[in-house]
C-alpha cells in the first residue's frame, strides 16, 4: 500500500512506526508545519521546552532513563545552534538522540537567509551522523535511518535537518523497514578465541578487577544481569566508572564504588594493583586513568567495546574485543561455565583481605558539623530517606556531582542522568523533566550547585507547565564549587571569579514560577524538609545552604596516577604544582 | 563487508593489528577510503583529521563508481604507529564510509601522482629543460618561445627529484594532483 503524504506528516507519521511517544521541542517559521501535524494527532505528546538547549538534555534524559531513543524537535539557525551542546554531550556520553531540525526552503539554502545557518555543517562534527533532507521522498526513509544510527552500535545523536519547502511538499512515505537496511551494520559478536584466552586469564589471576563503563548501560538490562550473574559467580570485585553506575548494585557484596578521579580509595587502588583489568564498556577516560606511564602498572589489560576505534585510543589492550556488551559477556558465561567455573580461590582470598585493609581507610569521612549542614551529609541524608524509593537522579556538574556519585548507591541501571564526558552544566534541570516525562510516578531528583542549576532555570516554567514534580535538591555554598577547589590546590587560593554575590532567593523564585520552594540551613531540620520535599505533590527547587569553602574528596590530583590519591586530611593549598599543573 | 566489522586476524587494517608497543617513530602511510558519494562525506573525513589533529600530507578524492554512488578517497598521512591506528579506526566510524585499507601496511601498493609544471627561459636553460623532461619522460602540453608547461606522471619521489631539477632552470608554477594508489595484486 502505498501512501501519498506531506513531508510534515511523514515526520510524525515516521516518529509514530519508530514508537515515539514523546517529543521534547520549540516551534520556530522553519518548523510551522511539523508543529501543525502535531497539533492535529494525540499519538505523540509535545513537551514544550523554554529553550532548545533544554529539549536536547530532556531528550538525553529521557533516552538515558528509558533505554529508547529520545526525540527533539527544534527551529533552523538559532533553535539548531542551540541545540549544539546537548548534541555534544550526548556524543560524548554515547546517548542515542535524534534531533530533527528545520531548515530554510530549498531555494533559500546559502542566501543567508532570516534563521538560516548551515546546520548540518555546525552539527557535523558533533553528532555521530547528520542529514540534510532536499526531497521529500526520501524524507521517511532518512528518519528511519536516523533512528537505526543513533541506536546501533556505539549509540550517539543524529540530526535530521529539513527544509520547509521539502516539508509542504508531498511524497510516498516509505514504512520503516522490518530489518534494518543500509551498509551502517556494526559487529556484535566478540571474537570467540579471544573471549576463551580472557575466561582463561580471569581463572588464573590472582588480583583480577571487573573495570565497567556507560557501554553495560547502553548495551541493555541483559548486559546489567549477565555481569552481575559473572561478577557474583567469579566473586571478582568490580568498579565502575560515572557512566556505568547501577549496572552493578552499590549493595552487591563485590562492590568497591567509583573509581576516577574522585572515586573511591578501594577502587582505585584496586585498578593500580590489579594483575587482570577486564574493562567491559569502558574507555580510558582520563579522568579515570590519571598519569597514563604510572597507570594500572603490573596488569594484564582485556578491552570489551562495541567501537573498535576505543580500543587502544588510549591503553594498550592485551586482549582486545570488539563487541556488544551483553553478547561478550554472554559468551565469557559460557565458556567460563563449560571450563569448569574456574577461578584462583587462594589468591582471590588474598586479594580480597588486601581490599578489605584499603576499604578501612574509610575514604569518604568528613567532618561532620552540627551547626552547618555539611554537603557530603545532605547527600548521606537524601540516600537514607529515599533508599528503595522508585528513584531517579539526574545532576549538574561539579563537587556536588561527584558527592552525589561517592554518597548514593544505584541498585539498577538507567537510574543515574549525569554529563560525564562534556561535563555540561546547565544539564540537569531539563534532564530530570526528560526522566520524569518518562516516568510520571517516580522520584525524580536534581542534586545541583547553585551555579549549575541557573544555566537552565528556565525548564522550572516547563516543569510547571507539565505537571511534573521534578525536585531539585540545591546544594548552596554560593561558590563554583570545584573551581574554587582548584583554585584552592593550584592557584594560591585566589578565588578569581569562583563566587555568586547576587543569587537569586530560590524559595521566591520557585514561587514566581508556580513551584514550591524550600529553604533549610541547619543540619537539624533536613531530614523533615527532604521528606516535605519528596512529599509534595509537584516539581520543587530545595535550597540547601551548605559550607561553603568544602573540598570533595577523595582525589587524584591531576598528573599522578591512582597511587598518589588525595585523602580528606589532605593539606589543599598548592597540592597541584609541576607538570600536573596544565591537565584540567 | 562494512568498515566496522572487523574480526582478527581476518584484515591487516584492524585495530588488532598495533605493534607491541606504543613507539615515537613517525611512519607516513596511504591509507585508502571508499565512502557513499554524498554531500559533505569529504567534510567529515578531512574534519575529522583536523578535529583530532592528524596530519594530511596529500588528499585527492574523485567518484569511482557512478551507478554505486562510491568515491575513494586517498590520503597520504604521517604518524606514530598508534596514531594510525586511531586514524584508521576513527575513518572506520564514519557512518558514510564503507571500507578502509591502509595501503602501506596491506603489502605492495602502486602510487602515482600527475603534476603540471611552468617552466620559462630563453637558450641554454629553455634546452637543458626540453633535455631533463625527456629524461623524465614527462610531455610538453603548452609551449610558448619563452616557456613549456610539461606534464609528468609517476611517484611523489620522481615528481620531487623533477621539480628540484626544474627550479634553477626558471621554474615559476606547479600544480600537482595528490597520490592517487591501489593495492597491487588482482583483489
Amino acid at each position: 500500500m502505498t501512501r501519498q503524504m506531506t513531508g510534515a506528516k511523514m515526520v510524525v507519521q515516521a516518529l509514530k512506526d519508530q514508537g515515539v511517544d514523546t517529543v521534547f521541542g520549540y516551534p520556530g517559521g522553519a518548523v510551522l508545519p511539523i508543529y501543525d501535524e502535531i497539533f492535529q494527532q494525540n499519538d505523540i505528546r509535545h513537551i514544550l521546552v523554554r529553550h532548545e538547549q533544554g529539549a536536547v538534555h530532556a531528550a538525553e534524559g529521557y533516552a538515558r532513563s528509558t533505554g529508547k531513543v529520545g526525540v527533539a524537535l527544534v527551529t533552523s539557525g538559532p533553535g539548531a545552534t542551540n541545540a549544539v551542546t546537548g548534541l555534544t554531550d550526548a556524543l560524548m556520553d554515547s546517548i542515542p538522540i535524534i534531533v530533527l531540525s528545520g531548515q530554510v526552503p530549498t531555494f533559500m539554502i546559502g542566501s543567508d537567509a532570516f534563521q538560516e545557518a548551515d546546520t548540518v555543517g555546525i552539527t557535523r562534527p558533533c553528532t555521530k551522523h547528520n542529514w540534510l533532507v532536499k526531497d521529500t521522498a526520501n524524507l521517511s526513509s532518512v528518519i528511519h535511518q536516523a533512528f537505526h544510527v543513533a541506536s546501533s552500535g556505539r549509540p550517539g545523536p543524529v540530526l535530521v535537518d529539513i527544509p520547509k519547502d521539502v516539508q509542504f511538499a508531498s511524497a510516498e512515505y516509505t514504512p520503516k523497514p522490518k530489518a534494518p537496511v543500509g551498509h551502517y551494520q556494526p559487529q556484535v559478536k566478540g571474537d570467540m578465541e579471544t573471549i576463551t584466552q580472557l575466561v582463561e586469564a580471569l581463572e588464573n589471576a590472582e588480583r583480577p578487577v571487573f573495570y565497567t563503563g556507560g557501554g553495560v548501560i547502553n548495551s541493555g538490562p541483559a548486559a546489567s544481569q549477565l555481569l552481575r550473574e559473572l561478577v557474583d559467580a567469579t566473586g571478582i570485585p568490580i568498579t565502575s566508572t560515572l557512566m556505568g553506575l547501577g549496572a552493578y548494585p552499590a549493595s552487591g557484596k563485590h562492590w568497591l564504588g567509583m573509581l576516577g578521579m574522585h572515586g573511591l580509595y578501594e577502587a582505585n587502588l584496586a585498578m593500580h594493583g590489579c594483575d587482570l583489568m577486564i574493562n567491559i564498556g569502558a574507555r580510558f577516560d582520563d579522568r579515570i586513568t590519571g598519569r597514563i606511564d604510572a597507570f594500572s602498572p603490573k596488569s594484564k589489560k582485556a578491552h570489551i567495546d562495541i567501537d573498535p576505534s576505543s580500543i587502544n585510543k588510549v591503553i594498550k589492550a592485551d586482549l582486545p574485543i570488539v563487541g556488544d556488551v551483553a553478547h561478550v559477556l554472554e559468551d565469557m558465561l559460557k565458556v567460563w561455565k563449560a571450563r569448569g567455573r574456574k577461578v584462583n580461590r587462594e589468591g582471590l582470598a588474598k586479594w580480597w583481605r588486601q581490599i578489605e585493609e584499603w576499604k578501612q581507610v574509610n575514604c569518604l569521612k568528613y567532618k561532620p558539623s552540627e551547626t552547618t549542614i555539611k554537603p557530603q551529609y545532605a547527600l548521606e541524608r537524601l540516600e537514607a530517606l529515599t533508599k528503595g524509593m522508585d528513584r531517579y537522579i539526574c545532576t549538574e556538574v561539579g563537587q556536588h556531582q561527584m558527592w552525589a556519585a561517592q554518597f548514593l548507591g544505584f541498585e539498577d541501571p538507567n537510574r543515574w542522568m549525569t554529563s560525564g564526558g562534556l561535563g555540561t552544566m546547565g544539564y540537569g534541570t531539563p534532564a530530570s523533566i526528560g526522566v520524569q516525562v518518562a516516568h510520571p510516578d517516580a522520584l525524580v531528583v536534581n542534586v545541583a550547585g547553585e551555579a549549575s542549576w541557573l544555566m537552565n532555570m528556565q525548564e522550572m516554567g516547563t516543569a510547571v507547565q507539565f505537571r511534573l514534580p521534578v525536585k531539585q535538591f540545591i546544594l548552596n555554598n554560593e561558590r563554583l564549587g570545584m573551581v574554587r577547589q582548584w583554585q584552592q590546590l593550584l592557584h594560591g587560593e585566589r578565588y578569581s571569579h569562583s563566587w555568586s554575590e547576587a543569587l537569586p532567593d530560590f524559595v521566591k523564585l520557585a514561587e514566581a514560577f508556580g513551584a514550591k520552594g524550600i529553604l533549610c540551613k541547619d543540619p537539624k531540620d533536613l531530614d523533615d524538609a527532604i521528606m516535605e520535599m519528596i512529599n509534595y505533590d509537584g516539581p520543587v527547587i530545595f535550597d540547601c545552604l551548605v559550607e561553603k569553602h568544602e573540598n570533595c574528596f577523595p582525589m587524584i590530583p591531576s598528573g599522578e596516577p591512582h597511587n598518589k590519591m588525595l585523602l580528606g586530611d589532605a593539606k589543599a593549598t598548592n597540592a597541584i604544582a609541576g607538570k600536573g599543573a596544565v591537565l584540567v | 563487508m562494512s568498515a566496522l566489522q572487523i574480526k582478527k586476524g581476518s584484515s591487516k587494517h584492524s585495530a588488532y593489528n598495533l605493534r607491541p608497543t606504543f613507539s615515537d617513530v613517525q611512519e607516513s602511510h596511504t591509507i585508502t577510503v571508499l565512502v557513499e558519494n554524498e554531500p559533505g562525506v569529504l567534510a567529515r573525513v578531512i574534519g575529522l583529521f583536523s578535529g583530532r589533529g592528524y596530519n594530511i600530507d596529500s588528499l585527492t578524492v574523485a567518484e569511482v563508481d557512478h551507478e554505486g554512488h562510491l568515491s575513494r578517497i586517498t590520503i597520504v598521512t604521517t604518524g606514530t604507529p598508534q596514531v594510525i591506528e586511531q586514524i584508521k579506526a576513527q575513518l572506520g566510524r564514519i557512518v558514510s564510509v564503507r571500507d578502509v585499507h591502509d595501503l602501506t601496511a596491506e603489502g605492495s601498493s602502486v602510487e602515482r601522482e600527475l603534476a603540471l609544471m611552468k617552466v620559462a627561459g630563453t637558450g641554454d636553460k629553455r634546452v637543458e629543460a626540453l633535455r631533463l623532461a625527456d629524461i623524465f619522460r614527462a610531455n610538453v602540453v603548452d609551449s610558448t618561445l619563452e616557456s613549456f608547461i610539461f606534464q609528468l606522471t609517476g611517484a611523489p619521489e620522481k615528481i620531487d627529484a623533477f621539480a628540484d631539477l626544474m627550479r634553477p632552470l626558471g621554474l615559476v608554477q606547479v600544480a600537482r594532483t595528490g597520490v592517487a594508489a591501489l593495492a597491487r595484486g588482482q583483489d
